[in-house]
């Protein structure tokens, strides 16, 4: 049996995407700019992408750019802001637990004379208003949030923090990247106060290479890509249309039942959860107590349901991460230690230490991620694996 | 004109008998090494080999080539002149300064060598006549018949053959003349540069790496497949046995002293590898080890490993310092892969303080507790071994 237990790494392409995809490379393989009829035909995708993404954030068409994906727009965004206002200050606040593709963007704009606050998140992951309206001040251009994390699966309100951005000062920017949001939870941009938005379709079932940014209309922000003046000079180079195609329409899929689909995962997780209590030396991190205190299933259930519906992050004792990762592997079960996207570094999670999760557990903890596609049967797969590993794989350790 | 090369070697030269065995060996691998560039004639020439490009070539791709075939000491880019009309030559290696020396301020001496001994024109007055030429054509160089800076070449046969410079080649014999050897490769620095070595002497290699699922991850083992490949691109072909070595480590570690785990994981290692070497006719084993880089390299370490071995154990680099190593391992290209940071089996259960000074007897006693189990784990580990042709 094989259960792919690491969707926040990546998706699998839904078909009819494919499909889609598949007709404008073959057929509809025109460039938008051409002025022919091939040219207005690709063109046409486009449009129907954006309409498609427009109405599942309940914003403008106008208002959706296409990038190469996620990281390129937690780069476009931030960067692009930053240099666009610097005029009115050079202060960014951003927390200490984002992805790569924020905090590094953010490290380049500290070496151009930005100053950046990192707001900790508390223990459970949240990351606090007060803290937010306390590190605010007169030099403030732009706040970015991560509004579900990609390690641990913490959720932020980005509501009240969005309302507290503005409250301080509406010329602030306020960028969410939901990355691994996007499609799980309705997000909508003028409701929360969101100037700038980043996706990636991959996350959703869409192709990899795509994705975009939200930018709210008359919000400054400069181009990092300069050329043929494509999407109106905001990213210059010939769209990728296929791509484009696909992430519409997987948008459009996804944004058509997130209610339905966040109840299902949160049944898989609790399922998952409640599994893996009966096993040994196991932390479902966010959820059990990070000192091993006792916590009744009912708070433990309303825990499960204050993190992403689709990532666990969990600790298992006296094994190291990438021993059972490989061990899992094996049996046809592929997870992550950390995040993919960070597990290259030899460094151990920074999330992990942010919510304070024990120190012999940093390099313990393996990210289960589901999606729409993942079955009960799989988990129940995944549970009887390690029941059977666990012990095997803690006779033998490092002495 | 055109380009050939001339290849020429140092140590075979001064065989005897066999000396066309060596010869020929190095005019095959000359030819297989360049086949999948182009369409190259090579021959073998009074006491040199002569490697013809008449259709198209790329002339990095092929220095490249040849600087990685063992036994070719150097080689020199000729330009090919159709005629040997005197006239011909003459301008023909005036256009080849031209073109070879951006700066033309040296001091030169031209040598002639005349194998179509009908030529009008003696070996001297070649010389004479074309360094006269050059002197005229480029005001800035000057002849020094004794301590030249430039040596420029003319060769008369059916054609016209110009050159001057020499690149250096690996120097060593041809592989395949020398037998076969089996290669303890990990994913080190020390290992892919001990069979480089081994194979320069004109060896041909085999190499058996420890896997160790789920402690050592694929990406892992991509890692010494890859750095097999490079390797091979001086060696020839690589047969690869991949050896699932867990269950066997387990054993070890659950059975034995902990600070006698990896001594006694190296011997059935070496075991495992001879047992390979036999069965596909290899004359010895190579490992990447140097007198005390590690307490598994000690020099009682290697007594207690060599203990288990019938065929003789060539270590290369045993007298050499990291730094030397690297070195070598940056020249031949595996630097960068053997870098890569995936865990391999030697490091992962490794004790704290791993014994320095292992005595043979007692090692061989504490492997006595494994005797129940381990010539199952043996068979199994050799009979499940993957193997890798690359």
């Amino acid at each position: 049996m094989e259960a792919y237990l690491d969707n926040s790494a990546t998706t699998r392409i839904d078909d009819s995407v494919l499909a889609l995809m598949e007709r404008v490379y073959k057929e509809d393989f025109g460039n938008p700019s051409s002025r022919h009829k091939k040219g207005m035909d690709a063109e046409r995708y486009i449009k129907t992408a954006k309409e498609q993404i427009a109405g599942t954030l309940k914003c403008k068409p106008e208002e959706i750019f296409f990038t190469s994906g996620g990281t390129e727009s937690n780069n476009m965004a931030l960067i692009g802001a930053a240099l666009a206002n610097k005029r009115s200050g050079m202060h960014i606040i951003t927390t200490s637990f984002e992805h790569a593709s924020v905090y590094r963007p953010l490290f380049f704009l500290e070496e151009l004379g930005f100053r950046v606050t990192y707001l900790t998140p508390d223990v459970d992951g949240s990351i606090s208003v007060d803290a937010l309206r306390e590190a605010l001040c007169k030099d403030t251009i732009l706040a970015s949030v991560m509004a579900v994390n990609n390690e641990v699966g913490a959720v932020q309100d980005i509501t009240a923090l969005g309302a507290a951005v503005k409250e301080y000062n509406p010329a602030i920017l306020f960028h969410v990247d939901a990355i691994q949001a996007y499609g799980k939870y309705r997000i909508y941009p003028k409701r929360q106060n969101i100037d700038l938005l980043s996706a990636s379709a991959h996350k959703f079932h869409g192709p990899k290479g795509c994705g975009f940014l939200y930018i709210k209309e008359k919000t400054k922000i400069k181009p990092l890509i300069y050329g043929g003046d494509q999407q109106k000079g905001m990213r210059s180079g010939t769209e990728n249309v296929p791509g484009i195609a696909g992430c519409g329409l997987a948008a459009e899929l996804a944004g058509g039942r997130i209610e339905e689909l966040q109840e299902y995962l949160y049944g898989l997780k609790s399922y998952f959860a409640k599994g893996l209590s009966e096993i040994e030396g196991v932390t479902v991190h966010l959820a059990d107590a990070t000192d091993g205190a006792y916590v009744s299933e009912e708070e433990r259930e309303n825990r499960l349901r204050h993190t992403a519906p689709h990532i666990m992050s969990v600790g298992f004792s006296g094994v190291r991460s990438e021993v059972l990762l490989h061990a899992l592997e094996e049996k046809g079960i592929y997870v992550s230690s950390g995040s993919a996207c960070s597990s290259n570094h030899p460094a151990v999670s920074g999330t992990l230490k942010a919510i304070q999760v024990p120190k012999d557990l940093l390099d313990a903890t393996l990210r289960f991620s589901f999606c729409r596609d993942t079955t009960r049967e799989e988990l129940e797969y995944t549970l009887a694996v390690l029941k059977e590993l666990l012990p095997q794989l803690r006779r033998f350790r490092r002495k | 004109m055109y380009q050939a090369f001339l290849v020429k070697y140092g140590e075979i030269g001064l065989k005897g008998n066999n000396r066309h065995i060596f010869e020929n060996a190095l005019r095959d691998r000359v030819s297989e090494k360049l086949q999948p560039l182009g369409d190259y004639h090579v021959t073998r020439e009074q006491g040199r080999i002569f490697v013809e490009c008449p259709k198209g070539y790329d002339y990095e791709d092929t220095v490249e080539a040849l600087g990685r075939v063992f036994g070719v000491s150097g080689f020199c880019p000729v330009k090919v002149v159709e005629t040997t009309d005197w006239e011909t030559v003459k301008q023909a290696v005036g256009n080849f300064v031209e073109e070879m020396y951006p700066q033309k301020n040296f001091t030169f001496k031209v040598a002639a060598k005349r194998a179509d001994k009908h030529y009008p024109i003696t070996s001297p007055e070649i010389c004479a006549g074309i360094g006269e030429y050059l002197l005229e054509r480029f005001s800035g160089l000057s002849v020094d018949v004794h301590a030249p800076q430039e040596v420029i070449t003319v060769e008369i046969r059916n054609r016209a053959y110009i050159y001057s410079k020499v690149l250096s080649g690996p120097g060593g014999m041809p592989v395949g003349t020398a037998g076969k050897a089996m290669l303890l490769l990990s994913g080190g620095i020390d290992s892919p540069v001990a069979g480089y070595m081994i194979s320069k002497r004109g060896v041909a290699l085999e190499a058996t790496y420890f896997h160790a699922p789920p402690y050592t991850s694929d990406r892992a083992k991509e890692k010494v497949v890859d750095l097999a490949r490079i390797i091979s691109r001086f060696t020839g072909p690589i047969r690869l046995n991949i050896v699932n070595f867990t269950d066997i480590q387990l054993a070890i570690y659950e059975k034995c002293p902990h600070e006698e785990l990896t001594i006694i994981m190296r011997r059935y290692m070496m075991r495992i590898a001879e047992h390979f070497a036999k069965e596909s006719g290899c004359l010895g084993l190579i490992t990447g080890e140097s007198i005390g880089q590690v307490a598994s390299q000690t020099m009682h370490s290697l007594l207690t490993t060599n203990a288990v071995c019938e065929l003789p154990v060539f270590r290369p680099l045993i007298g050499f310092d990291k730094v030397e190593i690297v070195d070598i391992a940056q020249k031949i290209g595996t630097f960068e892969t053997s870098i890569l940071p995936y865990e391999d089996c030697c490091t992962i259960f490794v004790a704290k303080h791993p014994v320095t000074k292992p005595v043979l007897s007692a090692i061989e006693k504490s492997e006595e507790l494994l005797a129940d189990v381990m010539d199952d784990l043996m068979k199994e580990a050799i009979e499940t071994t993957e193997v890798i042709e690359v």
